[in-house]
């Protein structure tokens, strides 16, 4: 599904990534973990195409396709998600307009029939009940005055309705409390298929006790530098990052 | 000095330059070197336009003219005002609207020109106690046309001003309203769109002088300018001594989306009495790439994104139009400006 190769990026004069290799088979969770400034989330950002992060060397593909010739849009519309460590507010558009927009832009690009306006309610109102989101919170424009945990559990709603087969989730646990934790996790849970992968970039053990990985991969000074089963993450959790970062 | 007086006697040096505070930004002096002949009759057909569709009441100005509307005590009545260019000539209009007590009116006024005219508006607005009057001004111009529209509001206690200009500028165009606020619980909406492209540019200039306590003033201004386009904003806002209690507030906010386009603001509050509350926000900026970068995260291909957070900017103004008929007109017509 996901297969990074050798990925060297910089942002301005920095190199972050410093030969990052990754493979994420279809239905299989990875995390991601890593002391700050490892460059967790620049992986995230250079997969998913944001400016300012420059490829220099390597390349990533999903599903054999080279991924970092795309634009953003055109990523998103072959399934890759992003659920952002800190997502946007965006004044002035109803949640369920931008999703909407979206999902048709989405489905347009993939060569895919528009969802019709009574097919696309009956799938929010069932995706919100199920991650227990009021459904007038999705009429008011998406993200402006939500509180931080307001705004994760719209990134899970957007994943739900999207329904991506790559999925990226960024410090998603960071901001929730733990009732909300677990409603997101659940949420996450529900999108695992065995032809969906996910990768779970994570600071803190917590979010893996609701979310289960396969794999445990530890990201330091821009490489991945050890890599192992569930247990891997018990160990960080109990022993830091310190021996990783010398070893970096 | 004055263009409808420079339009009379094609005198350019009656224009007004950039060497008039007011008019530093909207020099028509060193624009025009020669005034245009005046226009010509018009004789032809003209299509209906959307705004026109929602009125009951239609006035018709083409190439200068006068126009008289009354509004009797009480009544209701929904206006369309055309003010009309054909060709390239030179003309002025004058119009005048009076609302009598408790007389509510909704005014559809538009302009619309096809050539490299020069025109001048000049609009008397009175409102008796507690009239109201929703004024919405749809301005089409050609890129070739010079255009000054000028209201002169006064109002008296208790009655309602609201006003929404949306504008795709011209070659040089400027949209002024003085209101007389005379406190009184009277209120007061001065609210406003621009969406200029190429060399166009627009010009929104507000003066509101409360003369009397207890009146409310609240302006909303957002434009969004490209390639070479200039907005200009100049909003005042005067509290007279003893106009205790007033509330004013004004906002103007601006897109740049080229770095050649450029937005010019100047807000004033000229506050002389002890017991008011007034504010004042001025916001001009690119647009953000980071909500930019979320939405085609999502999927939305970057000319869809940036139309609809440009869309969502400025819906912000047009959902403060009181009448539903003309903010679905408008919001159309902005649309359209935006999805090129």
């Amino acid at each position: 599904m996901l297969s990074v190769q050798n990925l060297h990026a910089t942002v301005g004069e920095t190199e972050i990534l410093k030969g990052l290799t990754l493979e994420v088979p279809a239905g299989e969770v990875h995390a991601i973990m890593g002391p700050n400034g490892a460059g967790k989330s620049t992986l995230s950002y250079v997969l998913t195409g944001r400016q300012g992060y420059e490829v220099t060397e390597g390349g990533a593909t999903l599903d054999g396709e080279d991924l970092l010739a795309l634009a953003p849009d055109e990523r998103a519309a072959k399934g890759l998600f992003l659920s952002f460590q800190y997502p946007l507010e965006i004044p002035g558009v109803p949640a369920l307009t931008f999703i909407r927009t979206a999902l048709n832009a989405q489905r347009k690009a993939r060569g895919e029939k528009e969802i019709t306006a009574p097919e696309f309610l009956k799938l929010a109102r069932q995706k919100a009940a199920d991650l227990k989101i009021d459904f007038e919170m999705l009429k008011r424009a998406l993200n402006v005055g939500f509180s931080g945990g307001e705004k994760k559990r719209m990134e899970i709603f957007q994943m739900a309705m999207l329904s991506p087969r790559f999925l990226i989730l960024d410090e998603t646990d960071s901001g929730l409390d733990i009732d909300a934790l677990r409603i997101v996790s659940e949420g996450v849970n529900a999108l695992r298929s065995p032809d969906r992968a996910m990768l779970v970039i994570t600071h803190y053990q917590r979010l893996l006790d609701y979310i289960k990985p396969d794999r445990v991969h530890v990201l330091a000074g821009g490489r991945i530098v050890a890599s192992g089963g569930p247990e891997l993450a018990l160990e960080l959790e109990r022993d830091g990052y310190d021996r990783y970062a010398k070893a970096a | 000095m004055s263009v409808a007086a420079a339009i009379r006697t094609r005198d350019v040096g009656e224009l007004p330059s950039r060497r008039d505070e007011d008019w530093r930004w909207t020099d028509l002096r060193g624009l025009i070197r020669v005034l245009p002949q005046p226009s010509e009759v018009f004789t032809g057909d003209l299509a209906a336009l959307p705004l026109d569709r929602l009125a009951a009441d239609h006035h018709l100005l083409v190439n200068g003219g006068d126009a008289r509307i009354d509004v009797a005590a009480g009544k209701k009545t929904l206006v369309a005002l055309r003010l009309v260019s054909r060709g390239a000539g030179a003309h002025a209009s004058r119009v005048t609207i009076h609302l009598a007590a408790g007389a509510r009116l909704r005014l559809m006024e538009s302009y619309e020109s096809d050539g490299g005219s020069v025109c001048q508006t000049a609009l008397t607005i009175t409102l008796a106690e507690g009239a109201v009057l929703e004024r919405i001004v749809l301005a089409q111009d050609h890129e070739d046309a010079v255009s000054v529209s000028q209201a002169e509001v006064r109002l008296s206690p208790t009655a309602d001003f609201g006003q929404t200009v949306v504008t795709g500028g011209a070659r040089r165009q400027r949209i002024e309203t003085r209101v007389v606020h005379p406190g009184g619980r009277a209120s007061v909406r001065l609210d406003g769109v621009y969406l200029l492209a190429d060399k166009r540019h627009a010009d929104h200039t507000t003066v509101v002088a409360h003369e009397g306590v207890d009146g409310t003033t609240n302006q909303l201004i957002k434009g969004v300018a490209r390639d070479q386009a200039r907005g200009v904003f100049q909003g005042k806002i005067i509290v007279a001594e003893g106009s205790d209690r007033t509330d004013a507030r004004m906002g103007h906010h601006a897109l740049i989306l080229s770095d050649r386009a450029e937005v010019d603001a100047k807000p004033e509050l000229e506050i002389y009495a002890d017991d008011v509350s007034c504010a004042h926000g001025n916001t001009v900026g690119a647009m953000d790439e980071e909500a930019l970068f979320y939405a085609r995260q999502r999927g939305i291909p970057e000319p869809e994104a940036r139309a609809m957070l440009t869309e969502a900017f400025i819906g912000q103004v047009i959902d403060r139009i009181w009448f539903e008929d003309a903010r679905r007109v408008v919001r159309m017509w902005a649309a359209e400006r935006l999805r090129v």
